[in-house]
């Protein structure tokens, strides 16, 4: 009997392992990634992203831009991610995930905040999003010479030059957890030329 | 004043400051964890530098790629030459594919107060 069931549950993981490879196939995924993100992380990703969009040929404005927003997003969450658990030194978790179609990369990642942070974070998002290339320079060069480096290390850039370098609309949701948490996915569509 | 050469990583500059060879120079990528004591030493020898220029230096800038933590710290950087903006030149030096470098460059040639020459290779 436990030997049957071991086999059951094997079969079921091989079933979710092939759909998996399916959905990934189907849907142009490169990357999926759900853990710790930390700077180690960061590099692999990118340097990896960056090997197979070499192999495709991608052009390297495009390669640049697609790098330049992982960066961001990867650092966002390795800075400013909430550990589930309330404990502010817990390592910093997200998932992450590269896919590719036609006509645009699409970047997106997605990590615990706390729910206090949601309405900051939406009217950011929603400003950056309602301005237009000279108002996303404009904004950039405002925060640049009037923000101070955070003690998490950021500069309270790294939205406004996701928007820029993708050219794109940042697309985000929250989703719910709990009282205190929700869940934040951003997705930012690269376009190729 | 002393020398700091500091060899590029994948995730760090190379940087070079040469008072008697008359080098100021920065180049590869800039994405460190913790930008603020990667650039510690940098902007310790500039002040130094900046009290006592050579007759004039061309700072030389040659990144393929820089985080926006990075892209702040670079401003402070290039802020700290304003008292001497006579005695320097930047060289923002960009590769002909790179326009965001390009026009990374021209936001901070509208806010610093020092003259710049853009190169592109």
């Amino acid at each position: 009997m436990i030997a049957m069931t071991k086999i059951g549950a094997n079969q079921d993981f091989l079933e979710f392992a092939y759909q998996l490879y399916h959905t990934m196939q189907a849907n142009e995924i490169n990357l999926v990634y759900e853990g710790v993100v930390t700077q180690e992380i960061t590099k692999t990703f990118t340097s990896m992203t960056e090997k197979n969009m070499e192999k495709a040929e991608e052009s390297s404005k495009v390669q640049r831009r697609v790098f330049n927003v992982m960066v961001e997003c990867l650092q966002n969450i390795s800075k400013h991610a909430d550990p589930i658990t309330g404990e502010e030194d817990e390592e910093r978790r997200g998932i992450v995930l590269v896919s590719h179609g036609e006509a645009c990369y699409n970047v997106i990642t997605g990590n615990v905040v706390k729910r206090e942070k949601m309405a900051g974070l939406k009217s950011t998002l929603e400003h950056i999003n309602s301005l237009d290339k000279e108002g996303l320079s404009a904004a950039y060069k405002q925060q640049i010479m009037e923000g101070r480096i955070s003690e998490k290390g950021g500069a309270g850039l790294g939205f406004i030059d996701i928007a820029k370098k993708s050219g794109n609309k940042i697309d985000f949701q929250f989703k719910e957890l709990n009282d205190d948490f929700v869940f934040f996915i951003i997705i930012t569509t690269i376009s190729r030329e | 004043m002393d020398v700091i050469n500091i060899k590029g990583t994948d995730d760090t500059p190379s940087i070079t400051l040469d008072k008697a060879a008359n080098v100021i120079e920065f180049s590869g990528r800039s994405l460190p964890e913790d930008v603020a004591t990667f650039y510690a030493p940098a902007l310790a020898w500039i002040d130094e530098f900046v009290a006592d220029p050579n007759d004039h230096t061309d700072v030389n800038f040659k990144l393929e790629y820089f985080n926006t933590a990075s892209s702040k710290i670079l401003l402070d950087i290039l802020l700290k030459f304003e008292p001497i903006a006579d005695n320097v030149t930047i060289k923002w030096h960009y590769h002909e594919d790179e326009e965001d470098i390009l026009d990374a460059g021209k936001e901070y040639e509208d806010i610093v107060e020092v003259p710049f020459e853009f190169i592109e290779y």
